[in-house]
């Protein structure tokens, strides 16, 4: 085992192999490849990003004053917070990490990226699926299941640009020079096989005319948003942190060994996460999801050491730039792990089940650990693969502050409202209004959260797509310069 | 993991682990539940939900409500309780002796040397079955929910979250439909301190033409509309109303006894 396969290099020649391969090309010939299907992901999920927080801050308004909307369907809060969380998992989540997977895969396989159209095409497809599915979310035919909201018009075309994307990711990762794989590839990997089964298994058990019968259906949905919430986007946000740490932080991932240890185990105990432990279900599925979630303590450590030796004692500058986001992100995500072990304890359950202890964990996964991971990737990218310099520089650092001040005071937020909730809900002397009382001033504050990582979100679209009007502006002008260049005279005379 | 075919396995043996254990294992299980029978009683569980119930479900759904109230109530042990029926002889003796006696929240072994005491004593007592916990003392049912409940439901609305309370048996606590009708108008004008957004897209509020339709909402004057104007339920309202009134686990399942409280003569 040599010292390459700890660091993410280019995917070309390790001392072993020479890679004289006859179709070598160059970095920044590489990195163009790969510029229009990730223009096109990263734009849709960053106006999905700002769509969501604003729908989230909106749907929020609702424990300020209950009959905002109450002459607005389409607002109330049932579909407006579904609609929400849809458009940050599959608006945002989704398509950014199937973009940054697409750019580590290029860049370790030292190829071009391959069928880059139908990646494209996928890009585009992808965020029509959204659109079609949120505005259904909206307008009242939402499924009923949480997190497989869009009915099936939406998910048949989530799926079809699934594929498109996949089969473009997979054609790259085909054709990498160096046969070895590079920690991130298995992570990234089992993500890309992960999806299409737990997708077509959720739509075929439940999105049909004849779905299964009775609680079934919650048993499957449970499984389906577990292993999307937790295990797909852990996947994709650990294979990107452990691409990004080493190269930014300047110094080899911490162990080959350990890391292939945590896909493991993650894949294996983080699957069988997510029953509730007070569902109305036969009580081995509860205790067998405990028994899983308590073992997920042992990815989570193997995460912590290999993050915490990877990045300890480098002397990479990071003041809010991309080795921040993604430090700070792989903290959130142990954070939100030992969330949801907590949840899975009998003890803890009682108090916690059915609080705003459970959202709090959500939000965390999400905003906190997937989105600023995904960021601070982006960030990282997106100037290689354009060639354009980030037109707001100012905006990484701030932005970074903004979503740290706000995940934090959303995560603390609910947390701390769902306890209080959860101790009064307990407690059956406790009229119900009190329980509901205690959690709303926690509510009311969370908006202020949630605007917070709304403003850094703004500054994020901002970035990119002045960025994307800069390149296509640099594009015009070229073209423009070629078209008026003078022919050559001695041409013309002849 | 050398290669993206061993990675393949690996995701094949680990999600299809958990895929078999909480897909396939559920879908098998609870997928074939058939109809269970009521104890000490020829009816099955679940009640088929009415026609207006079952498209109720579907308002449900459409307006996102289990993204605040659960329909499952969670319960966490069983206790006896001897219940005197008949005093005997010696009423005296008897009424001295449940003086002295724990009545409530026994085990079994202690519920039957209670009831030895008392029937030595003269007494007929007989023991009831009472389901315990937080959601069962709240008055949100009489025993814990199981998957039998929800067999007729198409999506099941177990829900995650009590932003406001569970509704497993709303239909027994609030029996009234225009209470269900007002509370969906203005929750607030039932009561008074409730967090729930009001579903006035429900309804329609239409000029009174001569007479009041016999549908309209009877308002108090602060929710009341213009006067000349009147509140009626869409139907979409009506169906909602009807599935929150079908909702209720009153019966007594082998896996979820407890002893129904007779009425009193």
């Amino acid at each position: 085992m040599n010292r390459t396969e700890h660091f993410p290099a280019d995917g070309r020649g390790t001392a072993a192999a020479p890679a004289p391969a006859p179709a070598e090309i160059s970095p920044s010939e590489m990195e163009a490849s790969c510029r229009m299907p990730l223009l096109a992901l990263f734009g849709g999920a960053a106006l999905a990003l700002v769509a969501g927080l604003a729908l989230a801050v909106t749907a929020s308004l609702t424990f300020h004053a209950p009959q905002l909307f109450a002459d607005h369907p389409w607002l109330t809060y049932g579909r407006a917070q579904a609609a929400a969380n849809d458009l940050l998992l599959y608006g945002f989540c989704i398509p950014a990490g199937l973009g940054v997977m697409l750019w580590i895969f290029v860049r370790l396989s030292g190829a071009e990226l391959y069928l880059w159209l139908a990646a494209f095409i996928g890009a585009n497809l992808w965020h029509l699926g959204v659109l079609v599915g949120t505005l259904a979310v909206l307008i009242g035919d939402s499924t009923g299941f949480a997190w497989l909201e869009f009915p099936r018009g939406g998910s048949v075309l989530l799926w079809a640009a699934f594929w498109l994307i996949a089969v473009s990711a997979a054609a790259t990762f085909g054709a990498r020079q160096n046969r070895e794989l590079y920690p991130s590839h298995w992570f990234l990997l089992a993500a890309l096989f992960w999806f299409p089964w737990i997708d077509a298994t959720a739509n075929l058990f439940l999105i049909t005319p004849h779905p299964v019968r009775g609680v079934a259906q919650a048993v499957i949905d449970w499984w389906f948003a577990n292993n999307l919430v937790f295990v797909w986007l852990a996947l994709v946000g650990l294979g990107a942190a452990f691409y990004f740490l080493p190269k930014l932080s300047g110094r080899p991932l911490h162990s080959h060994f350990l890391a292939l240890f945590a896909c493991w185990t993650l894949m294996l105990f983080g699957a069988g996460c997510g029953i509730p432990q007070g569902a109305p279900v036969p009580a081995w599925m509860p205790a067998a999801s405990a028994l899983a979630a308590v073992l997920l303590m042992v990815p989570l450590a193997a995460v912590a050491v290999i993050t915490w030796k990877t990045v300890r004692g480098s002397t990479a500058i990071c003041k809010g730039g991309p080795l921040s986001y993604i430090k700070l992100g792989t903290a959130l995500f142990l954070l939100s792990g030992l969330m949801l072990v907590a949840e899975a304890c009998p003890q803890i359950s009682r108090v916690v089940e059915f609080t705003w202890f459970g959202p709090a964990q959500t939000q965390l996964q999400i905003l906190g650990f997937f989105v600023i991971v995904m960021c601070g990737a982006i960030y990282e990218l997106l100037p290689r693969v354009t060639g354009v310099e980030w037109p707001f520089p100012k905006f990484i650092r701030l932005q970074y502050w903004l979503f740290l001040c706000g995940v934090a005071l959303t995560v603390l937020l609910l947390a701390a409202g769902g306890v209080e909730q959860g101790w009064k809900l307990r407690n059956a002397a406790t009229p119900f209004a009190d329980s509901v009382a205690a959690a709303l001033p926690f509510l009311r504050a969370e908006t202020v959260g949630l605007l917070l990582v709304l403003i850094g979100a703004l500054l994020f679209a901002a970035n990119i797509f002045a960025m994307t009007l800069r390149w296509k502006l640099a594009l015009l002008k070229s073209a423009l310069a070629a078209v008026k260049t003078p022919l050559q005279t001695a041409e013309v005379e002849s | 993991m050398k290669t993206g075919f061993r990675v393949f396995l690996a995701v094949i043996l680990t999600l299809g682990l958990s895929w078999l254990t909480f897909v396939v294992a559920p879908a098998v299980q609870l997928g074939r539940a058939k109809l269970e029978p009521v104890l000490n009683s020829s009816d099955t569980w679940p009640i088929q939900p009415s026609g207006d119930a079952a498209l109720g479900l579907q308002v449900y759904r459409a307006n996102g409500c289990a993204a605040c109230h659960t329909t499952q109530v969670r319960q966490e042990g069983v206790a006896c309780e001897v219940v005197l029926t008949d005093a005997g002889n010696n009423p005296a003796a008897v009424s001295n002796l449940l003086s002295t006696l724990k009545l409530s929240g026994l085990t079994k072994e202690q519920a039957d040397a209670v009831a030895a005491r008392i029937a030595a004593a003269g007494g007929k007592t007989e023991t009831h079955i009472v389901p315990t916990g937080a959601d069962i003392a709240r008055g949100w049912g009489v025993r814990g929910s199981v998957a039998a409940d929800y067999l007729y439901d198409a999506p099941v609305p177990l829900g995650n979250l009590r932003a406001g309370p569970d509704l497993a048996n709303v239909g027994l606590r609030e029996p009234d439909l225009n209470w269900q009708l007002l509370h969906l108008y203005a929750p607030q004008a039932v009561v008074s301190n409730s967090a729930m957004p009001p579903f006035r897209y429900l309804f329609r509020v239409q000029k009174i033409n001569g007479t009041t339709s016999p549908d309209a909402l009877r308002l108090p004057k602060n929710f009341a509309p213009p006067a000349g104007y009147e509140v009626v339920p869409t139907p979409a309202a009506r169906e909602l109303a009807a599935y929150l009134l079908s909702l209720k686990a009153d019966a007594p399942l082998y896996e979820a006894p407890f002893t129904p409280a007779i009425a009193k003569p």
